[in-house]
């Protein structure tokens, strides 16, 4: 902070008196440019006449962002980038302390989400937390889940796995099926379809045993190839591209029904009037506890042999057998406890959905969750999850910009640019960030004196 | 100081179509340093490698603690207490310290670990000032010691070391070579060491193999090695330190 000091009232307000003008300035370029480009319109008419559309409102949002945008980047930006940059040249005796929220990240986050359903009805009503809970909550939390899930085999093993799907698509079907033939109630299903995925974890697991990298990765992307394919040619179990409907609901563990005409039904047994809300609002819950679950069981996985062996195998495959490991073993574990958390997650999907075709278990899935594991920062549990937020959160928010109808015109469907969007935000991510959010792993072994030196502020190097 | 503890027979082994090994006889037993000298690509790693079952010997036999392991998987050598710091060093970068010498423990699932580990930072103190840092970021000498100590917490019967002195600054190679006596006058370790650095090597040992071309081409006691002009002429001349 040698050289750029706002730390004087009179600085402060020269500061913004300089961000006013610039902005000024640059509104006024913005106009001068596209004025005649934006501002003007030449269409043809039916009757191929010339017409001229006069298009002011859009202007005035292409000024109006460029003069706040000035704005904001003289009186925030730059002080921020050269504050930034005069800390990084002094020198960092210790790491600067946590502030209260960082510290505890994941605590306040698992109360916040609690509390959330309760807020958002006495915010906005029984139905219109329907697109809270169900669109963003509900959905945001199934991939977390999923991306939990699958950082098990990627984060932590090492092994990439593209076609995670599969078993996220096993656990769908074994509750759609079961449930349809047999009858039999979400809260059974769900553990079996835990199994069902793992098994087929195993399955996938045993070929690939002595693939690693690339190869392995183009292996496990057939596998969920093949598995959809199946779901989509075995028609007479699958009912091909059509898929199976009315899945049963799941029940608040056989004591209340969603049903709407069973006698124990929620929302009549507590006198509340009909919603599909209270249905939702229970999933979530249960949603979040399966979450939870995931993220319970690889922290305690981290800390015993298993887990280490998962990490050292990623490390160092050679070394590991020379310590003992029996490393196939030790892969077959990683790909059926990330398939089961799958096969969870899968079945999950199944009730909520109501319905399940092989349309939803597309690579694209694959490479989504893929995508949010690898921007997380690989075997980060917390950046995982603030990566699925944004990822899956951002595309939902996109689908409430209706405002951009205003500017891009009625036919503007935003969700169509969401697979762009996700790919921009990639980008940016590995660019500011190119091991994810979380990108140093945490050490599971904790000593009581830390070293000054720790990890994070070293580049890595193998020696 | 008579019972043989690993013993080598006629031990041939391929790399594809390539034979890197063609047919060794070595025989380390309890309670000796044994060291293997030879120029480059000799075949000394890949015998190291052989005993620890990748690659697997085509034909031959090995035994260890009167058991054939010829056929069976490294972790089941390696459970038979068979500890190896391998060419490379092969420590997990991304663990700390103190997370590799767990992993070298892994075996007796942490049993001994406290006990241990104390003994391996007695005889490397660096490696505790370091217990906190990752193995990726330590020095190429401070990562030497830790592929030695991570072996050693698996409480070996036979540690095997693959040029533990490469790249190291001679200072630290004589602690190195220093802390394997120590190891082996104190606690009766059994050590087979490849080396380079044959001076030290086979001035260190009880005995010594000079390998060529995958064969072995002459053993004897370290001194004898020493003397013998022809070992002079090929490993020593200009080498001595
Ligand atoms: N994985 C492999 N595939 C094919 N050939 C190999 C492989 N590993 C080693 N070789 C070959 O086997 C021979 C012996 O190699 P080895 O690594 O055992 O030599 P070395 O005596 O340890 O040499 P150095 O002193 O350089 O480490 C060499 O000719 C080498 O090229
Ligand atoms: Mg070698």
């Amino acid at each position: 902070m040698a050289t750029t000091t706002y730390s004087t009232e009179n600085a402060a307000g020269n500061l913004t008196a300089r961000a006013l003008r610039e902005g000024f300035y640059a509104g006024l370029v913005a106009f001068g440019l596209f004025f005649l480009f934006v501002g003007l319109e030449t269409t043809q008419n039916i009757r191929n006449e010339l017409v001229l559309n006069q298009r002011w409102g859009l202007l005035a949002i292409f000024v109006a962002v460029a003069a706040v945008g000035r704005f904001l980047g003289v009186l925030y930006l730059q002080p921020w980038i050269a504050s930034r940059k005069a800390a990084r040249a002094a020198v960092v005796d210790k790491a600067a302390p946590e502030g209260f929220f960082v510290r505890n990240f994941s605590k306040i986050a698992i109360v916040a989400l609690v509390l959330m359903p309760p807020v958002v009805v006495s915010l906005v009503g029984v139905q219109g937390s329907l697109k809270w809970v169900d669109n963003f909550g509900i959905q945001i939390l199934i991939y977390v889940m999923l991306a939990w899930g699958l950082n098990i085999v990627v984060g932590l093993a090492g092994l990439l796995d593209l076609g995670y799907v599969a078993f996220y698509a096993v656990g769908a079907y074994s509750y759609a099926l079961l449930s349809q033939h047999f009858g039999f109630s979400f809260w059974v299903l769900l553990p079996l379809a835990g199994i069902l995925a793992a098994f087929w974890g195993m399955i996938l697991g045993f070929p690939v045993l002595r693939l690693k990298g690339d190869y392995l990765a183009i292996v496990t992307l057939a596998f969920g190839e093949i598995i959809r394919l199946v779901l989509i040619n075995w028609t007479e179990v699958t009912r091909g591209t059509f898929g199976i409907s009315s899945i049963p609901k799941a029940s608040v563990f056989g004591i209340w029904s969603f049903d709407v005409g069973a006698a124990n039904n929620f929302a009549k047994v507590f006198g509340l009037p009909m919603s599909s809300a209270y249905y939702k609002i229970f999933l979530f819950y249960v949603i979040l506890a399966l979450a939870l679950l995931t993220a319970y069981v690889t922290i305690r996985l981290r800390r015993m042999p298993i887990g280490r062996a998962w990490e050292a195998l990623r490390e160092d495959e050679i070394a590991c057998r020379s310590l003992g490991i029996n490393t196939v073993t030790t892969k077959l574990t990683a790909f059926a406890t990330g398939a089961m958390f799958g096969g969870f997650a899968g079945s999950f999907f199944a009730v909520r959905q109501g319905f399940v075709s092989p349309e939803s278990f597309v690579f694209l899935e694959s490479a989504i969750i893929l995508a949010i594991v690898v921007l997380g920062g690989m075997g980060s549990l917390v950046g995982i999850a603030v990566a699925a937020t944004v990822m899956v959160g951002g595309t939902e928010l996109l689908r409430e910009m209706t405002f951009l109808k205003a500017i891009f015109g009625p036919d503007f469907t935003p969700e169509l640019y969401r697979m762009l969007i996700f790919g921009l935000a990639m980008v940016i991510v590995m660019v500011w960030k190119p091991r994810g959010f979380v990108g140093s792993r945490e050490p599971t072994a904790f000593l009581h004196e830390r070293k000054a030196v720790s990890g994070s502020f070293t580049k890595e190097g193998h020696g | 100081m008579s019972e043989t503890l690993l013993k080598v027979h006629a031990v041939e082994t391929y790399y594809g179509n390539i034979r890197a090994l063609a047919g060794v006889d070595v025989e380390v037993k309890r309670g000796e340093i044994v060291s293997l000298i030879g120029a480059n690509g000799a075949g000394k790693s890949t015998l190291m490698m052989t005993i620890c079952g990748s690659p697997q010997a085509r034909t031959g036999t090995i035994t260890f603690d009167g058991q054939d392991i010829t056929r069976l998987p490294t972790h089941e050598i390696a459970r038979l207490r068979v500890a190896q710091s391998p060419e490379g060093r092969r420590i997990f970068p991304r663990m700390t310290v103190y997370e590799n010498l767990q992993m070298g423990a892994s075996l007796d699932k942490l049993k001994h670990f406290d006990e241990d580990v104390e003994k391996i930072y007695t005889l490397f103190p660096r490696l505790k000032e370091r217990q906190a840092q990752r193995g990726g970021t330590l020095s190429g000498g401070e990562q030497q010691m830790l592929s030695i100590g991570r072996a050693l917490m698996a409480r070996p019967k036979l540690l095997l070391l693959d040029e533990p002195s490469l790249g190291l600054a001679p200072l630290i190679v004589k602690q190195i070579f220093d802390a394997i006596k120590v190891l082996n006058k104190e606690q009766g370790l059994t050590v087979f060491l490849v080396e380079q650095n044959a001076f030290a090597a086979l001035k260190l040992s009880d005995r010594g193999y000079v390998m060529v071309n995958g064969r072995v081409t002459m053993s004897g006691s370290g001194k004898e090695l020493l003397a013998n002009p022809e070992v002079r002429a090929a490993y020593l001349e200009g080498g001595r330190h």
